[in-house]
């Protein structure tokens, strides 16, 4: 029964069939099948929807999503099987003998078509009052098909109310179409648990325990729902409204920052392809649309490994040289403000394994109304901090009650890349078109290692090029500073750096192996979690954990959809402007050097350091109230 | 009790069908079982000998067997006849199946309602092990098997085969994509058969009396006998065994019915069937039942009977998939529309086009045969429903 | 949220969780026993099961509120499921219907002040051949009448 435990994460219908992986020569591997009277070969197993886009036939699909595991309830990829009475769901439907399938028949468009109306007969409210207006999938399939008239009528009253609770997630199920796939990303993909399927046929919600508002259960506002979401159902808290009465009130410095991640995604939304990276070109777009300054959260990535890799050393110093066993390792990195939730939910005892240090944004945030309003000589009652993240989770980290080092809320407002996107639509500005600009001083341009910190891995990276450089005083044997192990969506990565003839200050260190690991998603984070709990990673170092699956450039607020593909050519935007700068270390960063001279005067992990740039977290647990 | 006397179940000539086939090999129970053209007594009426030989054929380190005693549909209740009465030729079926197939557990799906048949049922498998007709070795042939009963809590879709078997393994009760078929993978991934508590209940019948003489019983393609529980407008309702090929007609003489302006058979998701055509027959072949059967008199409304049936399927539907969710409501809110003469019959006639759609493309038998009261009743009390709208 | 008190109920989850397994089938078994002995099963209770079968509260509110039979709020102590599908309409349960909400002074969907009584619809419970048919918890009530009907609850103690 403890193999079926483990298997038991999914319902077994929604798991998709596995066939063992054979040598496509061997017998009996492929199977030939006839679709619209076209016949291919394709391998044993394959289900019909897979087999059709390997052969360029289209099959809407509804609750398909390639990240998550097969439901077949939307029924809009039914397709006709010749022999079989009812139409099968071509999503899930494996290949094993020769059929014939049909992908447009009459049955198959009839039935397409009263779906649809089906699902637009519930569908409250209108698309030129909706937010995903020209973004929505339901729209899409309606243009498709060409629904034209409410054949069966049209909902004119809200069966629900909408859950504004969270400062990051909002949920409106009157758009809801009930293709689980939320449910599926926050309990099979993410493994949070937070929504579910309620109630039972016609009344069938998605909900949470109880039907608690989404602020008190342990939603961990990765947003991952968000990005899946085919309808309005799900969206991020949007501050622009208050953004923009800030930037047209003449008495406040509006200063933005901007993260890697919605510059490697950000040209999705003005119709470029996954994987531009549009920096310059944003700068240029936020200085039009009235933002005062524009920085770049870089520079306190950058200020992060520092900080960060300074309390790596000093642990392990701790550990190796005082033998001081309170010390805890391995460090888990805490950039990650939907990693901090589920830690604090689900693994409260744990939380001393955390790095002390904030999230790039929060940093800037304390930075910003102490140091650069000291510099330029602006009250910072009249500074309004914006940032611009990939991140769904950054809204609820804002409004975190000790994130107010510098005396005032650090950060004001946190915008994801869709809602930015939104207010350069409103602006009136072709962002590609735009020419390119530089970021504001005192932070400048920014080194490429905070820049990677928006893939899985690049925090690991980065913290490697600096540390490594910083004990043995030479540059980490890999080509071009490009440290693969540390690159690529593998769930857990596990990998090792031995430190020989090291610095003589880091003497403890020579002979070495710096362990450590990079997990993205918290279903991957669970895992390095449980090993953790099992006693199995005592001699890992460090770990970098990002909630989202593919690290930021997959988080919450990205554009819409996601798929394995676009985090994939995201990736390779952000790895290819790192490849292209020439500072790539963030220990070299000149601006870097100026903060700690100027104003961090005691150094990484020292006491004004402390003040401003590192937090403490709470324990939350899993009991909802 | 039967209303009429048993030739099936009759007790007189019945043997010992356990010890029967424990006698046998496995293979030859199944293909006893086979012969005999036993098809599935629960309404889909699935080839048992062909569910049987697929799931012993299936590699796997374990098999499960399935009572489906979660009798739900509409006007069903043979089953709770057969398991208050007859629960030990259930059982044995469902050991030989297990013998068949090479499963060691058994479980038995009670429908929540039926919870005061527990006790009986839990004391019958006591009885059994005493017996040493269920356990270990039972009857000395080295066969391990075993029988737990586990109850429903009160939802018609866990009749469906793949639902009940999530309701099982503790989840919803929604049904599963098929393929894979439960014969393959079914309670917790591993091959299950399952089958209705008649179907079971025929088992050691066979296997006592033999496939031949169970070919004598019914039609060429519906062999056997079939329980029918008839109720509604009828003088002597109850559960009565008659030979498949028997006709409306004779039914209702049977139950000793006047005055017959419809008879549903196979409850709410079957076929409504008018007077024109009371001489049509109870197979599998034609007018397909789980064993419901309700008589209307000249005096019902059919439009209410529709309606009732409606808002039947609306609430029980496990509301997963798109066309049995939101496609019952909108025959439901039809039907209201109709009553309130705001009908029109470009309406209706649309209605009819979706519930189609809806037999096909709905993921489980609910949502797949929920449209066919609609249809039937639509189709054939047309002057009753019509003279509705003409008005509207 | 990280105070979770251990207390009778838990043990009382415990010992079910001992007795049906830890494992996510066990999961209807438990819940049908805490319904029959508390009536509901409460907020408490549920997160209790989720963490002791590792699955996730909501999941095991999904399950609850799937079922008719199972409830996350108190019910009355005494369930009156009156059987409202066709052969039962057809034999009168209208008339059942309308005695039952008068004698106990509440509609059908509602629960005693009293906390004794809840009155709910069910759907076809396999007594069509002696409908009216009606479910007080797990007893079986059938070929009913107004006046039977009303007897029936006034023995209810």
């Amino acid at each position: 029964m403890e193999k079926d435990k483990l298997d038991n994460r999914a319902p077994v219908a929604q798991k998709p069939l596995v066939y063992p992986k054979v040598d496509i020569t061997e017998i009996g591997a492929l199977v030939e099948v006839d679709v619209n009277n076209i016949s291919f070969k394709i391998p044993l197993g394959t289900t019909i929807l897979e087999a059709c886009r390997l052969n360029n036939i289209h099959i809407p699909t509804l609750c398909y999503h390639e990240d998550l595991c097969l439901a077949g309830v939307c029924r809009v990829c039914v397709v006709e099987v010749e022999g079989m009475r009812t139409l099968q769901s071509a999503c899930t439907f494996p290949i094993t003998n020769r059929i014939k399938v049909h992908t447009t028949s009459e049955k198959v468009r009839k039935a397409r078509h009263h779906i649809l109306e089906l699902l637009i007969s519930e569908h409250y409210g209108e698309c030129y009052s909706c937010h995903r207006n020209g973004n929505c999938e339901l729209q899409k399939l309606a243009k498709e098909y060409g629904v034209d008239s409410y054949t069966f009528g049209h909902v004119t009253e809200r069966r629900h109310k909408i859950d504004r609770s969270s400062y990051s997630v909002v949920r409106d199920m009157d758009k809801c179409i009930l293709c689980k796939r939320c449910v599926r990303t926050c309990i099979d993909l993410q493994e949070v648990g937070v929504l579910e399927a309620t109630h039972r046929g016609y009344d069938t919600t998605i909900s949470t325990f109880l039907d608690k508002p989404l602020a008190d259960v342990i939603c961990i506002n990765c947003g991952q729902c968000i990005n899946r979401c085919p309808t309005a159902a799900l969206k991020a808290n949007d501050p622009s409204d208050e953004i923009w009465e800030a930037i047209d009130n003449p008495q406040k410095h509006v200063v933005i920052q901007t993260a890697p991640s919605p510059r490697a995604a950000i040209g999705e939304e003005f119709g470029l392809g996954a994987g531009h990276s549009l920096t310059g070109e944003l700068n240029t777009a936020l200085k039009m649309i009235g933002f005062d300054k524009v920085f770049d959260t870089d520079f306190t990535a950058d200020l992060t490994i520092m900080e960060e890799g300074t309390e790596l050393l000093m642990r392990l110093k701790k550990k190796l040289v005082d033998k001081d066993e309170s010390v805890m390792l391995p460090q888990f990195t805490s950039c990650s403000p939907g990693w901090i939730k589920y830690i604090e939910h689900f693994y409260p005892e744990y939380l001393d394994y955390l790095s002390s240090c904030k999230s790039p944004q929060q940093m800037f945030g304390s930075v910003i109304k102490t140091f650069y309003a000291d510099e330029s000589k602006i009250n910072p009652a009249d500074i309004v901090t914006v940032a611009v993240m990939p991140c769904s989770a950054k809204k609820f980290e804002c409004n975190r009650p000790e994130m107010d080092d510098s005396g005032f809320k650090d950060v004001d407002y946190g915008l994801t890349t869709r809602e930015l996107a939104q207010m350069i639509r409103e602006a009136g500005l072709n962002l590609p078109a735009l020419p390119k600009t530089h970021f504001d001083t005192p932070f400048g341009d920014a080194s490429g290692a905070g820049l990677i910190f928006g893939a899985t891995g690049g925090v690991m990276e980065a913290a490697l090029r600096t540390a490594y450089e910083l004990v043995t005083g030479r540059e980490v044997p890999f080509k071009n500073l490009d440290i693969m192990p540390c690159r690529g969506f593998d769930g857990v990565k596990q990998a090792s750096v031995k430190l020989k003839n090291v610095l003589p200050a880091w003497n403890f260190l020579e002979g070495v192996e710096l362990k450590f690991m990079i997990a993205h998603g918290t279903a991957n984070a669970k895992k390095v979690m449980e090993a953790l709990k099992r006693g199995e990673l005592n001699d890992v170092h460090f770990i970098e954990i990002m909630a989202c699956p593919g690290g930021c450039i997959g988080g919450g607020g990205q554009p819409i959809p996601t798929s394995p593909e676009i985090r994939k050519k995201r990736a390779e935007a952000i790895y290819s402007e790192d490849a292209a700068l020439t500072l790539r270390k963030s220990h070299e960063n000149p601006y870097v050097k100026y903060i700690y001279e100027k104003f961090l005067t005691d150094g990484p992990c020292g006491h004004k350091s402390h003040k401003l740039l590192h937090t403490h977290y709470t324990k939350r647990g899993k009991y909802i109230d | 009790m039967l209303k009429n006397k048993s030739i099936l179940f009759d007790r007189e000539p019945l043997g010992d069908g356990l010890s029967n086939a424990l006698n046998k090999f496995p293979q030859d129970v199944l293909l006893e079982v086979r012969e005999s053209g036993l098809k599935g007594r629960g309404g889909a009426g699935f080839p048992t000998g062909t569910k049987w030989m697929l799931a012993s054929a299936a590699i796997a380190g374990k098999k499960f067997v399935v009572c489906n005693a979660d009798e739900g549909e509409p006007g069903t209740f043979k089953d709770r006849v057969l398991l208050d009465d007859y629960s030990d030729l259930v059982f044995d079926g469902m050991v030989i199946a297990g013998f068949a197939i090479g499963a060691n557990l058994g479980y038995v799906y009670l429908r929540g309602e039926y919870s005061y048949l527990l006790k009986k049922l839990e004391n019958q498998l006591e009885k059994m092990r005493t017996e040493n007709r269920l356990g270990k070795n039972i009857l000395n042939s080295g066969l391990n098997f075993d029988i737990n009963i586990r109850l429903g809590s009160g939802a018609y879709v866990c009749g469906e085969e793949t639902a009940l078997i999530e309701s099982l393994e503790g989840h919803r009760g929604e049904a599963r994509n098929r393929p894979p078929f439960p014969v393959n993978t079914g309670f917790m991934g591993y091959p299950t058969i399952v089958n209705n508590v008649e179907t079971f209940a025929s088992i050691p019948v066979i296997m006592s009396r033999g496939s031949e003489w169970f070919n004598t019983l019914g039609t060429s393609k519906s062999r056997g006998h079939k329980l029918l529980s008839i109720s509604g407008d009828c003088d002597e309702a109850g559960v009565y065994e008659v030979p498949f090929g028997i006709t409306i007609n004779e039914v209702l003489k049977l139950v000793n019915a006047k005055n017959t302006k419809a008879v549903q058979v196979g409850g709410a998701s079957g076929y409504c069937v008018p007077k024109w055509e009371f001489d049509r027959q109870i197979s599998f072949e034609d007018l397909s039942t789980g064993g419901s059967v309700i008589i209307f008199n000249e005096s019902r409304d059919m439009l209410r009977v529709l309606k009732n049936f409606m808002e039947f399927f609306v609430e029980e539907s496990c509301g997963q998939c798109t066309p049995c969710r939101i496609g019952n409501y909108k025959l439901l809110e039809g039907i209201e529309k109709i009553e309130k003469d705001e009908c029109s019959m470009t309406y209706l006639k649309e209605l009819v086009e979706l519930g189609k759609s809806m037999q096909i493309a709905s993921k489980c038998g609910l949502g797949q045969s929920s449209p066919n009261a609609f249809i039937s009743i639509m189709n054939n009390f047309e002057d009753e429903i019509f003279s509705k709208t003409i008005n509207g | 949220m990280i105070e979770i008190k251990k207390n009778a109920l838990s043990d009382e989850i415990e010992t079910l969780v001992e007795k049906y397994g830890n494992t996510r089938d066990a999961l209807l078994p438990i819940l049908q026993e805490m319904q029959i002995k508390h009536g509901h099963i409460s907020d408490f209770s549920q997160q209790e099961i989720a963490r002791m079968l590792d699955v996730h509260p909501v999941e095991v509110y999904g399950v609850t509120t799937f079922y008719s039979f199972l409830s996350s709020v108190p019910k009355g102590r005494f369930i009156v499921r009156l059987c409202r599908t066709i052969s039962c309409d057809l034999a009168g349960k209208e008339n059942i219907a309308k005695a039952i909400e008068t004698e106990l002074g509440i509609k059908f969907g509602d629960t005693t002040l009293d906390k004794k009584f809840s009155l709910e619809y069910i759907n076809c419970m396999g007594m069509c051949d002696q409908g009216p048919a009606m479910l007080i918890n797990d007893r079986v009530f059938t070929k009913l009448t107004p006046h039977k009907a009303v007897d029936i609850l006034k023995k209810c103690k």
